[in-house]
């Protein structure tokens, strides 16, 4: 426990020992702000909801959460320090949890800092709270899927910019996966029963619902299901290149 | 105690590290010599755990390190090769997070700290970020988290490699310092860092040990050992006279005839017969001694081209 907190506050601090993180972080609330007020008519609805705001985020996280993941374990390769921290009494787990968790919170303060936007909707109305609370939990669960993707992805290139790419790519897929940009390309060939699979992995209907306030366990439990599959991943792809 | 047995590692159709076997006891430390590619770091990859084993075991303290990697690494101070530390973290906070790691927290980390910073000599750069520092320093706070909890096994890859000499020098004592109860294994391809530092050297070419024992034993495998040097005040003609002698089976003449290097034949001692020769003929010496043969001469000999 006490080594799993100790990775993760290494990794944490490391995303403010440069300016990236400021710099991460600032974007991320102006582009909150550009997508919520610009394109999300925040007020011209006239509606004391945050709903623009959450409906943007699964395309604000598409890039900027393998912005966040990018470097876990590819820059770890890279400098050569996977060597010095997988020879120190660590488990493969805590290394792989810890990283992750740090990207997390690192996603979670980014988030917690657009609740200027929650207090200006509850100034200027009066906004179902319960609502908002649920948005954001499902908003930080969704983010964890997709750094998930990104720490494996960033296991299996020593290039950030390729592990960026990567993660781009196939958090798109896992995003789209319930519309037809992907069903089509399995139907007529596979199964209903495959298709139906297909289309319930879709980050978008899993985070669309919580965005509304409804908090079905399932989405819940899909978001923790997707993180701890692409966790597993993520240390049987960093065991596979250990031994090659 | 440091167990390896049978030790193989093949990445593909290509044998890195082919049936090593050694013990290392408390104590010792094992120099690890061999030409570049020959296995040395990938072995000590192995032994620390980082690299799975093809096939063969390692035990160390007891434990194997398939089986529990992590008690092997608590016991265990390894500087991977180049001294690869997080830049962006100042030495102090890198220091910090190796201990905390290693179980330290609160006075008693704080304590550690103190010691191991003292022991390389880092107090000037405690608050620079590692990246800022010079080749140097960031090899000595390689060697500052390899020390840092005491371990009782230290394994060190190429510890010297591009300080400069006195730098070199003070790691090379460092380590002579530490060694009295401890098991070292360090790397090097610097011959004169085998006979400086280590109680016993094992030269591996292509993967395989090709020679295991104490400097003084592989020096004795060499055409140098009990050799004689000798240097005249002037230049003489002796070269005949030497090649005349029956200890003797090959003659160099260096610096037109001023000093001769004397090759014994094998097994010979000629010291007395070639300062018999000496006196006889009224040569007047400058130096005269007996060579202990050359490192670098066995380890062209085992490893050659």
């Amino acid at each position: 426990m006490n080594t799993l907190f100790t990775i993760c506050k290494r990794e944490f601090s490391a995303y403010f020992s440069t300016p990236v993180a400021y710099v991460f972080i600032l974007i991320f609330l102006v582009m909150s702000g550009v997508f919520t007020f610009y394109l999300g008519n925040f007020y011209q609805r006239g509606q004391a909801d945050l709903l623009p705001f959450f409906n943007f985020h699964p395309w604000l996280y598409l890039f900027f959460m393998p912005a966040v993941a990018m470097g876990l374990w590819s820059q770890e390769r890279q400098l050569g320090t996977i060597e010095l921290l997988m020879t120190l009494p660590v488990t493969l787990w805590q290394a792989v949890l810890g990283k992750f968790l740090a990207a997390w919170f690192f996603a979670g303060l980014a988030l917690l800092l657009t609740i200027p936007l929650w207090i200006t909707v509850n100034y200027l109305g009066t906004p179902d709270n319960g609502v908002i609370l649920a948005s954001y939990l499902g908003s930080w669960l969704m983010a964890g899927a997709f750094i998930a993707v990104g720490s494996c992805m960033s296991a299996l290139s020593r290039n950030q910019i390729v592990a960026f790419i990567l993660t781009v790519v196939v958090c798109f897929v896992l995003m789209l996966s319930g519309f037809p940009l992907v069903l089509d390309v399995f139907r007529g060939w596979a199964g209903e029963g495959l298709l139906d699979l297909i289309a319930s992995l879709s980050f978008l209907t899993h985070f669309e619902a919580l965005s509304r306030g409804v908090v079905d366990i399932r989405d819940l439990l899909y978001f923790v299901l997707v993180i701890v599959v692409w966790l597993v991943a993520t240390t049987q792809v960093l065991t596979v290149k250990k031994s090659v | 105690m440091i167990e390896v047995q049978h030790l193989t590692k093949r990445f593909g159709s290509f044998t890195a590290v082919n049936d090593l076997s050694f013990e290392v006891r408390p104590g010792e430390v094992l120099g690890f010599l061999g030409p570049n590619g020959a296995g040395k770091s990938t072995t000590m990859k192995m032994l620390t755990g980082f690299l799975p084993v093809t096939s063969g075991s390692v035990r160390i303290g007891g434990h194997d390190v398939a089986q529990d990697p992590v008690a092997v690494k608590r016991q265990m101070g390894y500087l991977p090769e180049g001294a690869p530390s997080y830049g962006d973290m100042t030495v102090l906070a890198f220091l910090r997070f190796i201990g905390e790691i290693r179980g330290y927290h609160g006075a008693q980390l704080r304590q550690r700290l103190l010691k191991v910073v003292d022991q390389v000599g880092l107090q000037q750069v405690l608050k620079q970020p590692v990246h800022t520092l010079s080749k140097g320093y960031k090899r000595r706070v390689g060697l500052a988290q390899t020390l840092l909890h005491d371990p009782a096994i230290m394994i060190l890859d190429e510890p010297t490699d591009g300080l400069d000499p006195n730098q070199k020098q003070q790691v090379r004592q460092l380590i002579a310092n530490l060694a009295e109860d401890k098991m070292v294994i360090i790397s090097t391809h610097i011959l004169e860092e085998v006979s400086a530092v280590c109680s016993r050297a094992m030269i591996i070419a292509a993967g395989e040990k090709v020679a295991d024992g104490t400097p003084a034993e592989l020096e004795a495998r060499s055409r140098y050992h009990q050799a004689i040097s000798v240097r005249f005040q002037q230049p003489v003609n002796a070269a005949a006279a030497f090649a005349a002698l029956a200890e003797i089976s090959e003659v160099d003449e260096l610096e037109q005839g001023q000093s001769y290097l004397l090759f014994p034949q094998p097994g010979a001692r000629p010291y007395h017969a070639v300062n018999a020769l000496i006196e006889q003929q009224g040569w007047e010496v400058d130096t005269l001694h007996i060579e202990r043969g050359r490192l670098d001469d066995v380890f062209r000999q085992l490893t050659g081209v």
